[in-house]
This record gives C-alpha cells, sequence and structure tokens, in this order.
C-alpha cells in the first residue's frame, strides 16, 4: 500500500476500499445524483417565481391538493389497519398465520400497472365489489376514494413492516406488570404498549406518505383522471411531458422531489431521536 | 371468506393476563383476514379469472401476439441489463458501507436509498431532461446517433434508477452484522483480495445477494411509472410488459390485457414465494432489518 500523509477514512486491514467506494459513487452519480441533478437545475432555470406560478395553476393546484390530502389520508388509515396486522401477526399463532404475514408483501411484488387494473375492475360500477357499493350509492372506481383505496393497497405493507419489529421486540413481561399493577387490558395497551410503537408508526408513515405521493401505476387506472376532480400529481408530470412541456414538467417534479427530501429528513430525525431516546449514541 | 381452519382452538399460552380474551382475540384475527381478503387477495384473484374468462385459446392467443412478444422479450432485455448492473454496484457499495468507516458514510447510506423515496415518474422525467431532443446532453447522442429516449437506453436507465436500492439495502445491514472476523483470517493465511472475496465474502452474503436480486427483479420487470416516462410506448418496440398492459386496456382489450397482467401477477407470486423460503429456511443469513 501506497504511504499517504492523509487517510480518506479509517485504517482497516482490508482491502478495496477505493475500488469500492470509487465504482459506488460513479455508479449513484450516473445513475441517481446527475439525473435528479438536472431535474432541480432546469426547474430552476424558470425560478421560484415561476415554479409558484406553475404550481398555483387552479388544475395543478387541485392535482396536488388531492395528490398531498389522499396520501396523508390512506397514510393514516395504512397505520390503523396497519397496527391492528402487525398485532394479530406478531401476537397471535393462529394457522394461515404465517400465510398472512408473507402475503403483506403483495403490494410490493405486484406490478403496479397489474394492481391498477385489477383494482379498477373490482371497483368498478359492475365489478365485484363496485356492484354491492352501487347499488348503496357508492361510487368507488373514477372518484377520490378509487384513489384513496389503491394508495391503501400500496401503504399497508409500509406501516406493517414498520410496527411489526418493533411490536415483536416488546417485553411481555412489562405488560404483564402492568397487569398485576391492578391496569386493565386498554390501559396497558394505552400506556405500556403503544408509545413505544410512535417513532415506528411516523417512520411508516411517512414512508407510506412519501411513496403514496409518487404513485402512479396503480392510482391512474381507478383515479378515472378527471381534471380537478381525480387528477393526481404525478399524472400532471407525465402529461406536461406528453405535451413536450418539459419546463412545466420539471417544476411539478421539483415540487414533488421537495417533499420526497422533507420526508426523508423526518424519517431520519425520528430515527435519530429514537436513537437518542433508547440512549444507543 | 374466512376460512373456518382459522377458529379451531387458540395454542393455549402462559401469559394470560398479557392477552386479550379469547373471544377479542378471535374477532381480530377474523378482521385481519377479512381486510387482507378485501385489500389483497381479491384484485389478485380478479386478474387471474379475467385473465381466463373467455377460455384458455383466447388467453393463448393474447400471449402469442407478436406485440406482446415483442413486450416479452425487452421486458427479459431491460431486466438482464438493469439487475447485474445493479447487484454488481450494490456488492460494491456494501463493502465500502460495511467494511469500513469514512466521514460521509450515513450521508452516502441514505443517498442510495434515495430512488425509494422519488417518484417513479420523476425518474423516468429526469432521464428525458438529460437525454431528450432538449435535454443537456440529448444533441451530442443524437448528433452521434445515439438514441436514448423513447428507446431501449433510457428504459434500461430509468429501470435502473428505479431498482438502485434494492441489493445494497439489503447487503449493507447483512454484512454489518457478520463482522470481519472471517475475511481478517482469510487474508492473515495468505488469501490475495480477491481470493479472500470469492471464497469468504460472497458465500457468506450469497443468500442474500440472491434476496436482493430477486426484489430487484420484480421491481424491473414491473416498473411502470419510470419506463411509461421514457418509453414513448411505440408498439411493439418500446413496450415494456407493464406498458403493454396499459394500452391493451386503453384499447378496450380487457382480455388481452388481464392475459398479459396474469404473467406478470405470476412473476410477482413467485417471486413471493420464492422470497417467503428464504426468508424460513435460510433467516439467520438474511439481514433482519431487511424489511422496510
Amino acid at each position: 500500500m501506497l504511504p499517504v500523509a492523509w487517510r480518506f477514512g479509517q485504517p482497516s486491514p482490508l482491502p478495496g476500499f477505493r475500488l469500492a467506494l470509487c465504482g459506488t459513487l460513479l455508479w449513484l452519480a450516473v445513475i441517481v445524483l446527475i439525473p435528479l441533478g438536472g431535474v432541480l437545475l432546469r426547474s430552476s432555470s424558470i425560478g421560484l417565481a415561476g415554479i409558484w406560478e406553475i404550481a398555483t395553476q387552479p388544475r395543478l393546484m387541485a392535482a396536488l391538493r388531492l395528490s398531498f390530502g389522499l396520501s396523508l389520508l390512506a397514510g393514516v388509515f395504512s397505520l390503523v389497519v396497519g397496527l391492528l396486522i402487525a398485532w394479530v401477526l406478531t401476537r397471535y399463532d393462529f394457522p394461515g398465520s404465517r400465510f398472512l404475514d408473507a402475503a403483506i408483501d403483495l403490494p410490493f411484488a405486484m406490478p403496479t400497472a397489474v394492481a391498477g387494473i385489477a383494482l379498477t375492475a373490482v371497483y368498478a360500477p359492475n365489478g365485484w365489489f363496485g356492484a354491492p357499493l352501487a347499488a348503496l350509492g357508492l361510487k368507488v372506481a373514477y372518484t377520490p376514494l378509487g384513489i384513496f383505496i389503491a394508495l391503501v393497497f400500496i401503504g399497508l405493507p409500509f406501516a406493517v413492516r414498520t410496527i411489526q419489529p418493533v411490536l415483536a421486540e416488546t417485553e411481555v413481561e412489562l405488560e404483564e406488570a402492568s397487569a398485576t399493577l391492578g391496569a386493565t387490558r386498554a390501559q396497558t395497551i394505552r400506556k405500556v404498549i403503544l408509545p413505544p410503537l410512535i417513532p415506528a408508526a411516523l417512520t411508516g408513515l411517512a414512508l407510506s406518505f412519501a411513496r403514496a405521493v409518487g404513485e402512479y401505476g396503480s392510482v391512474i387506472f381507478i383515479a378515472g383522471n378527471i381534471p380537478f376532480a381525480s387528477e393526481i400529481a404525478p399524472l400532471m408530470v407525465v402529461m406536461k411531458l406528453e405535451e413536450f412541456d418539459e419546463t412545466g414538467a420539471t417544476a411539478i417534479a421539483a415540487i414533488m422531489l421537495g417533499v420526497s427530501f422533507a420526508m426523508l429528513l423526518v424519517i431520519n430525525l425520528v430515527q435519530a431521536w429514537t436513537r437518542r431516546r433508547l440512549g444507543h449514541g | 371468506m374466512v376460512e373456518s381452519t382459522i377458529f379451531r382452538e387458540p395454542m393455549k399460552r402462559d401469559r394470560d393476563v398479557a392477552d386479550e380474551r379469547p373471544l377479542v382475540r378471535r374477532l381480530l384475527i377474523a378482521l385481519t383476514v377479512g381486510l387482507m381478503a378485501i385489500f389483497f387477495f381479491t384484485p389478485v384473484a380478479l386478474v387471474f379469472v379475467e385473465a381466463f374468462r373467455k377460455g384458455a385459446p383466447a388467453f393463448l392467443n393474447a400471449l402469442g401476439d407478436p406485440d406482446t412478444q415483442s413486450a416479452i422479450r425487452l421486458t427479459l432485455l431491460v431486466a438482464a441489463i438493469a439487475v447485474p448492473i445493479n447487484a454488481l454496484f450494490g456488492v460494491a457499495a456494501a463493502w465500502a458501507a460495511a467494511r469500513f468507516q469514512f466521514p460521509g458514510k450515513s450521508i452516502l447510506i441514505t443517498l442510495i436509498d434515495l430512488p425509494f423515496s422519488v417518484s417513479p415518474v420523476v425518474a423516468g422525467l429526469s432521464y428525458v431532461v438529460l437525454f431528450g431532443s432538449r435535454g443537456y446532453f440529448g444533441p451530442w447522442f443524437a448528433a452521434h446517433g445515439i438514441p436514448v429516449v423513447f428507446a431501449l437506453p433510457g428504459i434500461a436507465l430509468a429501470t435502473t434508477f428505479v431498482t438502485f436500492p434494492f441489493v445494497a439495502r439489503e447487503l449493507i445491514p447483512l454484512m454489518q452484522q457478520q463482522g470481519v472476523d472471517d475475511e481478517e483470517a482469510a487474508l492473515t493465511l495468505g488469501a490475495s483480495p480477491w481470493r479472500m472475496f470469492f471464497t469468504v465474502t460472497l458465500p457468506n452474503i450469497k443468500w442474500g445477494l440472491l434476496y436482493g436480486i430477486l426484489l430487484c427483479n420484480a421491481r424491473a420487470m414491473g416498473e411502470f411509472g419510470a419506463v411509461a416516462a421514457v418509453s414513448g410506448r411505440i408498439r411493439g418496440e418500446t413496450n415494456t410488459l407493464p406498458l403493454h398492459v396499459e394500452v391493451l386496456y386503453g384499447g378496450f382489450d380487457l382480455a388481452g390485457a388481464f392475459a398479459v397482467a396474469s404473467i406478470l401477477a405470476g412473476l410477482a407470486l413467485v417471486t413471493l414465494i420464492v422470497k417467503t423460503i428464504l426468508e424460513w429456511r435460510h433467516a439467520d443469513e438474511l439481514a433482519i432489518s431487511r424489511r422496510r
């Protein structure tokens, strides 16, 4: 090894650091950083005022409001349902529980376009669920409610998979102590079981929200894409692109990237906060 | 619907005070099964029912269509480009991040995860911004006769972007857990760096690597949004399988759309089964924090 006056990083007997790091950085730059930098550069060419002007066009405003609002709603709903599913899967041993546990990852594995047309067919006015719901006067497909259903499909695994490991680590002894000290089961759940889950729940919410805001394939089929009613932000990017309005597309993309970065920051802050609370460094 | 087997007598356990009453427990289990049936199982079942609604001949007819065949070939080709490249990169990234301490490491790991937080549509758009006819590098590539957007390179790049983190994010925690003892022993015993890598490191991480490649491949073959933004959807030329599903669906060829969708759904189910088998058989050779 060459004698160097200053080393990048701490010394290690293992070889290949420079090769691996340089390869990684090169690949990261080519595939991720330069393209995203291009989007930011292109959108900055019209300035914040330009982005604001595009973002406040009524049709786009409606799409952004729908995307962010529904993503948050779907995230919160996924969190509640995900908590229930995670609880049942980690706490109760019943025939088929392992099968259900494996099936949680179905939305990760299923191509979004397939999920999209399948959900649309299920909730269409003549679909398996759509027909009975339509008889009750509830229209799901081609309305924001349909988008909500698709976003829950996409978001549920995030909620379950972030809560599950934390739930599995909780100590039953604490619950027993709580019960022995006279707490009812409901009190134990509220005061002993739920508080340690808050960081994981926030992380799960942020992950499913970030995914939902950017989700395209599973949403556009069931959304119906009616201007001012059921258009989502990613669809507006594709539409601008198809109109060869790259600047407009990058402006919307910049807003969405801003939200992605904010979500990443939230996740990292929550995790740092958890580590501090648990006293690891 | 709820299978009756679920309601067999619950297993006896000895932590009664920290448990719900059996009735509550059964209700919660039934609720979970019901919710999963509504949200997950019904749509998947529908894909296969619709695909075979008009019988096997119609199904095979839809798959034998030249445009479908071309979409299958393109999808396989794109996966064959994106997956090995990302596997190679993932191993390099894991080696750097799990074996060495250096300033900025946590930033690097966050950046590796970044593609999961970016909308696939934005990922696709970013390559149009770079390589489109009015893009930063587009004119140069056009002048040299290399089409990127609306062609294979753009589709492969967009797919590589969205599948970028899968292998690295599986291997980094796994290699951190495993520690450096084996590798240091191999070096002490005189192995060359590459020999150490192929006889010690690679066998140690093989199941984790396979796990990452499996997920990477499923996403590569199923990606829709990112590819939609760069492909231009030229039928028979730049349509991948998921895009072909959209084209057929948009043309009101529902039987064809669901036939093609059923191949992709089948791929997803196989992926899920292999993934589950890996998790059951080789749990100790996979990263504990593998799930996101």
